[in-house]
């Protein structure tokens, strides 16, 4: 019991992670219906971000709440910066042109800069420095053991690091919700993805909305770079490939252009891998087909429910 | 003027040509530079391997250039970059024996790599020793493939009789980098031989270089309770295995290989690698002059501890100088024969004796890590070896350090075949 406890919370880890990514992806979708295949790699540059702002200002040697905070929020500007970048001068001239041209446009992004960085810094992993450490103050019963841990029972653990990953997740989706529902910002943006033309007719900025929908996916990708960097210290340029196709997957599971719907595919994927890993094999299922499982379901729910889970199919108007 | 360009534009190639034509064929014969083609992961996932190998070679190359080169004849390196990847590494090689026409090829250290690259090396007939590819299959791909190092069946039986007879483990688990040869291999002949030794394998887990995360994969780990678990991978993932292992709560000692040698494991790993054991070829605290004398000069030079990656990269173009020189030609086939009978050649990581299968017998060291540090073990030899009187590292005794060193295919002595866990001497070798 105590095994399957740990590897749920080990898989819901992992899965906030892609859900964090999916976010970005089916946000760009529902307004442009655009699969942006640059959203993997920005999740990377998220990553070197904070490595960089880490160690240009020092905090690398000093790991507090506040380092993290600011390395976290720094890797998150940046990449709101380079996913507006990317908006504006790859797919904004593209555009107006057929779906399948931005589409191409956006392999192609995302091949340049998973290669700029490798021919910049090459493709050999870095150590992302390890910023959290709880502050010295909070009474000794709130501090975990030396591993980082608070038991929970039998042999489960739950580790600050995964406390982090799953709270600050938690706390940026809300974020985002109050966005979208509670700001005129995100009432735009429901607007201009009910209908484009029309938003723009009502005197919506289209190109400031789609600018602010692509910084936000970025931000939220970033965050979940860095997070992952808690977990797992290396940090290369390709690293955002799987890790971008599994919460792509995710997206699509969900109900693209859905956000609950991406949340839960991320959390979904994010499971199943971990059981596959951990019980696969008493079912002779090796634990590398975690990623052929992943997809499988995907194929499984999208034959039974083609719009995704959450996912509503809309009847085109002829 | 669209005339004189098209003239100019002839003349151009024409002359190219011609100056690629007596390149090519001043390469082939027995006079002018020797040419020997490197090719290693300079950029990859495993460039810490590439860059130590390069390291070494290059020392080698400089310091045989500086006694005046190999028989009168200087040596020429060139170096490619393979990015880590097994289908670059094909290319390269091709490369380097078609354009760059190299008498002899160097490379590479994941075996996946080599193999990969060994047959364009067999088909057109041209020498190439691997300094540190330990998967017995690379040398299989032909009688033109050589290695400098021990290969993996004597790697991982060092492994698992170091966690019975030293560790006195009884049960163990298997985490194993399933894209990797070296990994597979490895996994393979741990397996075999601790189960032989009346061990137990409980668990048996994999994960890829590409994955993230890797608790899943530890917390089955944990529930089948091991006394060790062997990791055969790379220091990139070994690294970040420890440090989710020890959240996770596990105490089991990790045992690993060669893979984990590299200044980077510890930037990954930290202190969760500490009480970690792993085998390995040779240590840098070894008092024999050669092992001394390398470490000196090599300190010198890139202000760094040479890892064994580093230390059999110069072995390896050491080994091929001595070859060229015996021979007295860069023949493929002449050259392929000089190197087949290198016996007793006295290289930084050991006595080198080429073997009927065309690998080195040598014996493997074993560490554990502490703090950043690499902390002596004990020596291990292959069975039939006999273990030299002189070469445990806390030995001051040195005087005729390896002159103890039988030819490993001779009949053992029943002392030496028993010889395993003969030199247990303990030394602070920081790394």
């Amino acid at each position: 019991m105590d095994t399957f406890v740990q590897q749920l919370i080990n898989g819901l880890t992992i899965g906030f992670i892609y859900a964090l990514i999916a976010l970005g992806y089916t946000m760009v979708y529902g307004i442009l219906r655009l699969i942006n295949f640059a959203h993997g790699d920005i999740y990377m540059v998220g990553a070197f971000s904070g490595y960089f702002l880490a160690n240009q200002l020092g905090l690398a040697s000093e790991p507090s709440l506040l380092s993290l905070g600011v390395v976290l929020i720094g890797a998150m500007l940046m990449a709101a910066l380079a996913g507006v970048i990317i908006e504006r001068f790859a797919y904004r001239p593209v555009r107006k042109y057929s779906r399948m041209t931005t589409l191409i446009t956006a392999i192609g992004v995302s091949l340049f800069i998973e290669y700029l960085f490798v021919a910049v810094l090459g493709n050999a992993p870095l150590s992302f420095p390890q910023l959290l450490r709880l502050p010295e103050w909070l009474p000794s019963s709130l501090q975990p053991d030396q591993n980082g841990n608070y038991r929970l029972f039998g042999r489960a653990s739950l580790s600050i690091v995964q406390i982090l990953i799953i709270g600050v997740s938690i706390i940026l989706m809300l974020i985002l919700q109050w966005i979208i529902y509670r700001t005129k910002l995100g009432t735009a943006m429901r607007a201009v993805s009910f209908n484009l033309n029309s938003a723009k007719l009502m005197g919506i900025n289209t190109d400031m909305i789609i600018a602010f929908t692509f910084a936000l996916g970025s931000a939220l990708a970033a965050a979940g770079g860095v997070l992952t960097a808690q977990y797992n210290p290396t940090i290369y340029p390709l690293m955002g490939i799987i890790t971008g196709l599994k919460a792509f997957v995710a997206a699509v599971l969900g109900g693209i252009g859905n956000i609950p719907g991406a949340v839960l595919g991320g959390l979904l994927i994010g499971a199943a891998e971990t059981f596959v890993v951990g019980y696969g094999q008493n079912i002779g299922i090796p634990s590398t087909y975690r990623d052929a499982v992943a997809f499988s379901i995907l194929i499984l729910v999208l034959l039974f429910r083609p719009a995704g889970l959450l996912g509503s199919t809309v009847q085109e108007k002829v | 003027m669209k005339r004189i360009l098209l003239a100019l534009g002839l003349i151009t190639t024409f002359v190219f040509g011609l100056a690629c034509e007596r390149r090519g064929g001043g390469g082939a014969g027995d006079t002018g530079p020797i040419k020997v083609g490197l090719y290693a992961d300079l950029t990859g996932q495993t460039s810490s391997f590439g860059q130590s190998t390069k390291n070494g070679v290059q020392m080698a190359v400089d310091e045989i250039n500086k006694a005046g080169g190999i028989n009168g004849r200087q040596v020429q390196l060139l170096v490619e970059d393979d990015q880590g990847l097994p289908a670059q590494a094909a290319t390269v090689v091709t490369k380097l024996i078609n354009q760059d026409k190299v008498h002899a090829v160097l490379g590479e250290v994941a075996s996946s790599n080599s193999l990969a690259a060994a047959p364009k090396a067999q088909e057109a007939k041209i020498p190439m020793i691997t300094p540190s590819s330990t998967n017995p299959k690379v040398t299989q791909v032909g009688d033109f493939i050589f290695r400098v190092c021990f290969i993996d069946p004597f790697q991982g039986e060092v492994m698992a009789k170091f966690a019975i007879n030293t560790l006195k483990a009884k049960t163990a688990a298997v985490l194993t980098d399933v894209n990797s040869d070296y990994s597979r291999g490895l996994d393979q002949f741990f397996t075999d031989n601790f189960t032989k030794m009346g061990g137990r394998i409980v668990e048996k887990q994999s994960y890829t270089q590409t994955d993230q995360d890797f608790s899943g994969q530890l917390t089955a780990i944990r529930s089948a309770n091991p006394d060790v678990i062997y990791v055969p991978g790379y220091y990139g993932q070994v690294g970040v295995i420890a440090k989710q292992a020890k959240q996770l709560g596990i105490k089991a000692p990790l045992l690993g290989g060669d893979g984990w040698d590299a200044p980077q494991l510890f930037q990954l790993g930290g202190d969760a690698l500490n009480g970690s054991f792993f085998s390995n070829h040779y240590s840098y605290e070894d008092p024999r002059p050669e092992v001394k004398t390398f470490v000196d000069a090599y300190r010198a030079r890139y202000n760094a501890i040479p890892d064994a990656i580093a230390a059999l990269g110069y072995d390896a173009m050491k080994v091929l100088a001595d070859a060229i020189k015996r021979s007295g030609s860069t023949d493929g086939q002449k050259l392929r024969d000089a190197i087949a009978q290198t016996a007793n050649f006295a290289g930084v990581t050991g006595t080198i004796s080429i073997n009927q299968e065309r690998n080195a017998v040598k014996p493997a060291t074993v560490f554990e890590l502490q703090s950043g540090k690499y902390v002596f073990k004990e020596n291990i030899y292959p069975e039939g070896m006999t273990p030299p009187a002189t070469t445990s590292p806390a030995n001051t005794n040195t005087g005729t350090a390896n002159t103890g060193a039988a030819n490993a295919n001779t009949a053992a002595s029943p002392a030496a075949a028993n010889a395993n866990t003969a030199n247990t001497a303990k030394t602070g070798n920081t790394k």
